[in-house]
């Protein structure tokens, strides 16, 4: 079975290496080349813009970059390109890091925009430094030796280019499919409930556009090797435009779709370059008005690129099975039962003038499961947000285990084994159900970019996804393990995200409308698992409005009306509490 | 330097300054209101002065064939949206908006293009061509994305623009041209010699602020406008017709860009590309602005032109590195100054 999942992609690798010795005309290898140089700064793309939901219009200067540090230092100074290779990637890095930093705290067209500004400026740049040559640029440029071989025709350098494409295309799908990645996937959905498990938004961000500017360099730098000169042209924001488009064309979330995407759009450009001119009469860019056209249209008909339906024609992929794994994942020890857990003291939020939260105080112990009532708009998911740090305290605080919370990021708060589920479900619909409860266990693992990239992190995943499959077997979601999440109802949705929790391996869960949308049966599996992980030491904080659910379930009662206490204490007292009778039934009390 | 040098160059920069506030202008306002960020109101500056820069010399502007193939394949589109359904004040408007109208601006430039009109007529001409397209180009490219994310519109902006600038090279060839000024009189104010060009430019900037103005606070479209723009799905509930909002929005633009193009014509060569830069540097003010406020987008255009104008004087080649290179520190300031927020 792994051979025929492996077939499509090792009939490419073999059709792309008899290419050359195919009697072929030499201008279809230097296409291709080209193919194989733009590839690799779309898969940087197709990650930034299809998977991290940024976009950059700047990746050709980071291709300029690179090119530019391996051609000066191999001319200038006489390095081999080898060494310069590094080093050229190090600056398409250094470079990336700041302008990422600036950029990525704002919202996501500042990216775009500021990438179109420095576009320009870099290109303009390249031309005015002496040292670059300006716009004449720099030739002489040696080329590339392996062992006394010296990459010097189209034909050789062809299997470089190549193998760096595959090589990256492979290790971006492991970076995908990883911990990391699976960060990075969040990012164009659920940037928020990534956050509540532990995924630091901001810096897979970072690690997004760091990549796409490494690769675009990688480029450069072999780009300045096969042409052997350099000058601004090919870095200038023309020709970033041309590389989204190829990762719109291709398929803005595949990353074999980056290759197909190039293909095409090269392609389509040498046609139109060869027969345009003889129908309109001219020798102009007139490319520019059928990519113009086309982005457009690939936009209204096909957002999804044109990969999709490569994919339909390509055998099926079965769905892995969940790999076994040996070790189990190390559980935190939990509060012995009874002692406070979380203290909420005095906690207030406002709107502007709207009193959203009134100094509301209570606390949870371990092993307890406290409910949350009040009518709508009580103010109970506000302090759900106060307590995992969603939405800052105006004033007051919220201590866990006697330490202050205050002020942390959800990130922070979310170390502390404070999981929770969101009232308006935040799921990755096109990941699996398996990816997303895995999500939860983000925290548990370790792996990072470079493990993951060279597939090093597998002992680590394995047991991550273990997990997942687990909690999603106890919850009871266990047949639809590899279905995208985006198929399930709304209940199971909602159970889905009480997995995700639950492999977090929580101290404190914290359920907002776990059960609306579910049917009776599925309220009480609900229940006997809540009572279940009672038992194993978890508290659980649950906002509800089903009564019956939570009279039954329920250690301890806080009732919230108009942002205020009205009441708090057992199940019993509190229905008969008067406050709570005049909140709910109207009335004088 | 001496203040003689100081003011020209002061001078010029306001100049320039006020054309990137109306396009900074009409990117705040495009954006606001359908969230597109509209990377080709540069070509509406481009094709604008072209075209005046044509009629200029008595000829026939391209532009309005140009205005006539943007008509029909909007009609098109129409047809084909109304393939399964469809009545005739539908059908009559759709015909009416898409083919009679380029028809008959066709018609009125093919008729007063060789008079040898006044200036003042064929700038009016100019707008008239050029300010239906806005129109089109929504009906064409975004209309069928108005669901979609900042993103993908901003993606699609690009292919539009790309678009648009191809064809400006059709149509326009590869030539700079230069318009005649509205008024080639000179005034001096002391040592200053102001043209009455400037005095143009400075005018309808003024002119089209207190406009929108009146427009955003006085009239129903423009309240509804502004109601579009703080809430949409809350608008749409309350009865504002997104649609109609958006083609205001857009024709709105295109007319500022083609009021742009007839007052900056006169003053420099634009090429089919020029547009393109010209309109950056009025983005450069909206970022400033951050895609929101009117008044700091306006007031950091002047700010983008002064500096432009005193970057040619000192460091002439390193002039659009210094004008791009601005956004660098404005991105670092809005991102401290900005609360980060998850959009949803």
């Amino acid at each position: 079975m792994t051979f025929r999942r492996l077939l499509p992609g090792l009939a490419g690798i073999l059709l792309l290496a008899v290419v050359p010795i195919l009697p072929v005309p030499p201008f279809w290898i230097t296409l291709l080349n080209n193919i194989g140089l733009a590839s690799l700064v779309t898969i940087g793309l197709v990650l930034l813009t299809g998977v991290g939901g940024l976009t950059s219009f700047g990746q050709a200067a980071f291709c300029g970059f690179g090119a530019y540090t391996t051609a000066v230092l191999s001319t200038h100074y006489g390095v081999s390109p080898w060494l310069t290779l590094p080093l050229s990637l190090i600056v398409g890095a250094a470079i990336a890091l700041p302008l990422g930093l600036i950029t990525v705290r704002l919202s996501g067209h500042f990216l775009p925009l500021g990438t179109i500004a420095w576009g320009l400026a870099l290109y303009y740049l390249f031309g005015k430094i002496d040292l670059l040559g300006r716009y004449d640029g720099i030739s002489g440029i040696p080329p590339i030796e392996f062992g006394g071989y010296r990459f010097l025709s189209d034909g050789s350098i062809y299997y470089l280019i190549w193998f760096f494409v595959i090589a990256v295309a492979i290790g971006a799908r492991n970076l995908l499919d990883s911990r990391t990645g699976r960060g990075i996937r969040a990012l164009r959905g659920g940037g928020q409930a990534a956050e509540a498990f532990g995924v630091n938004i901001v810096r897979a961000k970072l690690t997004v556009f760091v990549f796409a500017g490494v690769v675009a360099a990688l480029s450069g730098w072999l780009y300045v090797h096969m042409q052997r000169s350099v000058n601004p042209t090919p870095f200038g924001l023309s020709m970033g435009i041309e590389y989204l488009l190829m990762a719109v064309v291709g398929g803005s979330g595949h990353v074999w779709g980056a290759i197909f995407g190039a293909g095409i759009v090269l392609i389509l450009k040498d046609v139109l370059q060869r027969f345009l001119p003889g129908i309109i009469g001219t020798t102009a860019n007139f490319e520019m008005i059928v990519f113009g056209i086309l982005l457009v249209i690939i936009l209204q008909l096909a957002r999804e690129g044109l990969w999709p339906f490569v994919l339909r024609l390509l055998p099926k992929r079965q769905p892995r099975p969940v790999p076994a794994s040996e070790h189990r994942l190390a559980k935190r020890t939990l509060a012995p039962a009874g002692s406070p857990l979380i203290k909420v003291e005095k906690a207030r939020k406002t709107f502007g003038g709207l009193v959203a939260v009134n100094d509301v105080s209570f606390e949870v112990q371990a092993g307890r499961i406290v409910g949350l009532i009040g009518p709508n708009g009580a103010g109970k998911s506000t302090t759900f947000n106060l307590i995992t740090g969603i939405a800052s305290l105006t004033t007051g605080s919220v201590f866990y285990e006697g330490q202050p919370l205050t002020g942390d990021s959800p990130r922070q708060i979310a170390r502390h084994g404070i999981a929770r589920t969101f009232q308006h479900a935040k799921i990755l619909p096109d990941m699996s159900v398996l990816e997303n409860v895995a999500l939860g266990a983000h925290l548990r693992g370790s792996a990072g970019v470079f493990r993951s990239f060279l597939r090093l992190e597998r002992d680590e995943e394995a047991t991550l996804l273990a997990e997942a499959a687990y909690q999603l077997e106890r919850v009871g979601l266990g047949q639809y393990r590899d279905r995208p999440a985006g198929d399930l109802a709304l209940g199971q949705i909602r159970i889905l995200e009480i997995a995700r929790a639950l492999a977090a391996d929580p101290a404190v869960l914290l359920l907002d409308e776990p059960a609306a949308g579910l049917r009776h049966g599925e309220k009480q599996e609900l229940a006997s698992l809540l009572r279940k992980l009672r038992e194993e030491g978890v508290s659980v904080l649950l906002v509800e409005h089903d009564m019956g659910f939570v009279m039954g379930l329920v250690d301890h009662l806080v009732v919230l009306d108009f942002g205020t206490l009205i009441a708090e204490g057992k199940p019993a007292e509190v229905r008969r509490h008067p406050a709570v009778v005049a909140a709910y039934l109207g009335g004088a009390a | 330097m001496d203040a003689m040098i100081a003011t020209f160059l002061i001078q010029d920069g306001v100049t320039s300054g006020a054309i990137y506030a109306l396009l900074g202008l009409a990117l705040v306002l495009v954006f606001s209101v359908t969230r597109v960020i509209f990377i080709p109101q540069g070509e509406f500056v481009a094709y604008g002065a072209l075209t005046l820069a044509l009629l200029d010399n008595g000829r026939i502007p391209p532009t309005i064939s140009l205005l006539v193939c943007f008509g029909a394949v909007a009609f098109l589109l129409d047809l084909w949206d109304m393939r399964r359904r469809t009545d005739a004040r539908t059908f009559l408007r759709s015909l009416g908006l898409n083919l009679v109208l380029p028809g008959i601006v066709y018609g009125i430039v093919t008729v007063l293009a060789p008079l040898g009109l006044p200036s003042f007529a064929k700038a009016l001409l100019t707008i008239l061509i050029i300010a239906p397209m806005g129109l089109y180009v929504y009906r064409i490219a975004y209309r069928p994305l108005a669901d979609a994310s900042v993103l993908v519109l901003l993606i699609c902006s690009i292919g539009v623009h790309l678009a648009m600038m191809g064809l400006g090279l059709v149509f326009f060839g590869a030539e700079g041209l230069r318009a005649q000024p509205l008024d080639d009189a000179n005034y001096t104010i002391g040592s200053l010699m102001v043209p009455a060009q400037s005095l143009w430019i400075y005018g309808s900037t003024i002119a089209i602020i207190v406009a929108l103005y009146i427009f955003f606070e006085r009239t129903l479209l423009g309240k509804a406008l502004r109601a579009t723009a703080v809430n949409r799905l809350g608008a749409r509930l309350v009865g504002v017709r997104t649609q109609l909002t958006g083609v205001t929005a857009f024709m709105l633009a295109a007319t500022i860009g083609a009021v742009s193009g007839v007052l900056i014509g006169p003053i420099t060569t634009i090429y089919y590309d020029t547009g393109f830069l010209i309109g950056l540097k009025g983005f450069v003010a909206a970022i400033i602005g951050g895609l929101a406020s009117f008044p700091v987008t306006a007031v950091a255009a002047i700010g983008v032109g002064l500096i432009e104008s005193f970057a040619s004087f000192f460091a002439s080649s390193y002039k659009e590195v210094i004008v791009f290179g601005l956004i660098v520190p404005v991105l670092i300031w809005l991102s401290l100054s900005h609360t980060f927020h998850e959009e949803e």
